[in-house]
């Protein structure tokens, strides 16, 4: 008798860490290192525009946390960003420090948003984007209602006068970076954590990971919250960066037309995409100033033309072209020889 | 009495709302989808009729005559362009494309109307401003009355070429099950590009009353989109008697509120939206 050959199935290992994402790690290390170093090496006017610039990141970072993996297009995230800094106006007139008071405001965002997620998070598709629609809409209402809070017509946070301009400036700045920072981090132990799993499952497809045992709902609210708490962070730093808000402004939809260009642009469902995106909307807005009409246009436009004919945006496209994996928040089988 | 006033003029200010979403309803029932450009949409047709206009000293009811058809094709070339390829690309794409095209054309009738905020009232002669009263304290608008009852034409219209011609036999079929419909002969893209258009048209009437009624100006459309969509969904998101209910009691909460407040009215109307969506949704939860 002779013993059937034995064909030796090829073996693979499963793997986290490749030599590119093991540079790109040390990169982004590096460049976060870098980045913290801004205002020591630059004028306060670069400083202001890298705060600017992380505030987009941060943003955009929220914004595909939640449509990216959590299948959640929202088109009223201004509503935290706007109680973000209206909460830290409110509290910088009851005393606070007004650094204290943006961290907390940015909390108090979170806890809102725990307070909303029972009833939002049951809604679907379009109900839940234009229900956060509506919720930013009352959220602008009842701000320009308070006296207070300077009603329509807008306030400024006076509190930062006390300090010198450089540095109101430099705390403004670190205090964005490292609340940016922290976001990125967190977000990419939850992509490598089971959540994560759990996340980039609902992000490939919702009802295959529900029959899978995927808790949707949890890993919902989880995102739901952090993204309240990021874009009331978001909204805090934006008054810190520009001193003025008023309610049409902080409250608009141009916030949700921002954070949907960059995530589209960048690339939906992807942890490098929203980086991307941020850095382009930076760019143009730098390039071509905030002048108008036919930027606003070129806007709407290519967010509509990456939706339809490259959903996966610049940096999903890349990877998918070149089997490219920079940051390690998922897993590949790797051959061996 | 200035309870039932107010309930009366909500009533006819819910004429508006109705109209608005009654092309949302019939897109989303028949494609599961939402337009987020709808309220701009309407914009646009108030804009072509202020057009037209200028180049004929007519009334604006006439003057959205030539307006109409090229609503109908803009429709159908918006399904054929851009929707058809959000819906094969998933549950998420079409809602940020049309999101888009909203910002496309808000910003593209800036630059071609200037900010200034426009109506159409004194072109439409004295129904714009005419009114019969009933009793002391309540007074029937003439333009409130006919939005009335053009939103009830319009509703009946479509729900007649829904039930009863074979192009509206094959878009309820289509709308409950595509594939099936597809089995049996139906071209699913041409219906949709059929519910498309007549949305987009209906959303151009639903414009020229808006502007006759009240104001416009390039960034109308998000406002009215809200107010549409409210409308759908207080009255159940499918039936389209239903949003003809549900634009009336919007349009009742936001005057009601206006009396309680003269900065409420709109706030109220979202309370009452929410409050829906909140209790449909912790009834939901029971069943489940």
């Amino acid at each position: 008798m002779t013993q059937p050959a034995v064909v030796e199935a090829p073996r693979f290992s499963v793997e986290r860490w490749g030599r590119t994402s093991v540079l790109a790690v040390s990169f982004a290390v590096a460049l976060a290192v870098g980045f913290a170093f801004v205002p020591l090496l630059f004028s306060l006017n670069t400083t202001e525009k890298a705060t600017s610039l992380l505030i987009l990141v941060l943003l955009a970072v929220m914004w595909n946390a939640l449509a990216g993996y959590g299948g959640l297009v929202s088109i009223g995230q201004q509503a935290f960003i706007g109680l973000g800094a209206y909460g830290t106006v409110w509290l910088c007139n009851h005393n606070w420090n007004p650094y204290r008071a943006m961290i907390v405001a940015a909390l108090f965002c979170g806890a809102v948003a725990v307070g909303l997620s029972p009833v939002v998070l049951r809604f679907r598709g379009a109900q839940f984007a234009i229900g956060m629609w509506v919720i930013a809409e009352a959220a602008a209402i009842l701000v320009s209602l308070d006296q207070s809070l300077g009603a329509g017509t807008g306030t400024s946070l006076i509190e930062l006068n006390y300090y010198t301009p450089t540095q109101r400036q430099h705390d403004t700045y670190w205090l964005t970076f490292g609340i940016t920072v922290f976001f990125l981090a967190l977000l990419f132990v939850l992509l490598r954590s089971r959540v994560g799993s759990s996340l980039q499952a609902i992000r490939d497809d919702e009802e295959a990971a529900a029959s899978v045992g995927v808790s949707v709902l949890r890993c919902k609210w989880i995102l739901f919250v952090v993204a309240g708490v990021g874009c009331g962070a978001a909204g805090a730093l934006t008054l810190a960066n520009t001193l003025f808000i008023e309610p049409t402004s902080i409250f608009g939809v141009d916030w949700t037309a921002y954070m949907i260009f960059m995530v589209l642009v960048g690339g939906l469902g992807t942890f490098e995409g929203p980086i991307v995106g941020a850095i382009v909307l930076f760019v143009i807005q730098n390039e071509f100033g905030n002048n108008g009409v036919w930027y606003l246009v070129g806007l709407g436009g290519a967010a509509m033309a990456f939706a339809l004919l490259a959903p996966r945006g610049v940096w999903g496209t890349l990877e998918e072209r070149f089997g490219l994996r920079v940051m390690p928040v998922g897993y590949r089988l790797r051959r061996q020889s | 009495m200035t309870w039932v006033n107010d309930v009366v003029q909500g009533i006819l200010l819910g004429g508006v709302y109705a109209l608005l979403a009654c092309g949302l309803a019939l897109m989303f029932g028949v494609m599961r989808i939402i337009n987020l450009a709808h309220g701009d949409l309407a914009v646009v047709g108030a804009y072509l009729v202020l057009v037209v206009l200028d180049h004929a000293n007519i009334s604006p009811f006439l003057a959205l005559v030539p307006v109409l058809p090229v609503m109908l094709i803009a429709g159908y070339g918006l399904q054929r362009i851009v929707l058809d390829r959000a819906l094969r690309a998933g549950v998420l794409v079409p809602l940020l494309s049309t999101f888009g095209l909203s910002i496309v054309i808000q910003n593209i009738l800036l630059e071609k109307f200037s900010p200034d905020v426009r109506s159409l009232g004194g072109q439409a002669g004295s129904i714009a401003t005419g009114s019969w009263s009933v009793t002391n304290a309540i007074s029937i608008s003439q333009i409130g009355a006919l939005i009335v009852v053009v939103a009830i034409a319009v509703l009946g219209g479509l729900q007649l070429f829904l039930s009863r011609t074979q192009a509206g036999r094959r878009m309820r079929a289509t709308a409950q099950d595509p594939d099936t419909a597809e089995l049996v002969g139906v071209d699913s893209r041409a219906v949709y590009a059929r519910a498309t258009a007549l949305a987009v048209a209906i959303a151009a009437v639903a414009g020229l009353f808006l502007a006759i009624r009240s104001t416009f100006y390039p960034f109308a459309g998000p406002t009215q989109l809200i107010f549409a969509f409210e409308a759908v969904v207080i009255g159940g998101m499918t039936s389209l008697w239903g949003t003809l209910a549900g634009g009336m009691i919007l349009g009742v909460a936001q005057t009601v509120g206006g009396q309680i407040n003269t900065q409420y009215p709109v706030l109220a109307g979202h309370i009452v939206f929410l409050a829906v969506l909140a209790l449909r949704a912790a009834l939901g939860r029971q069943i489940s």
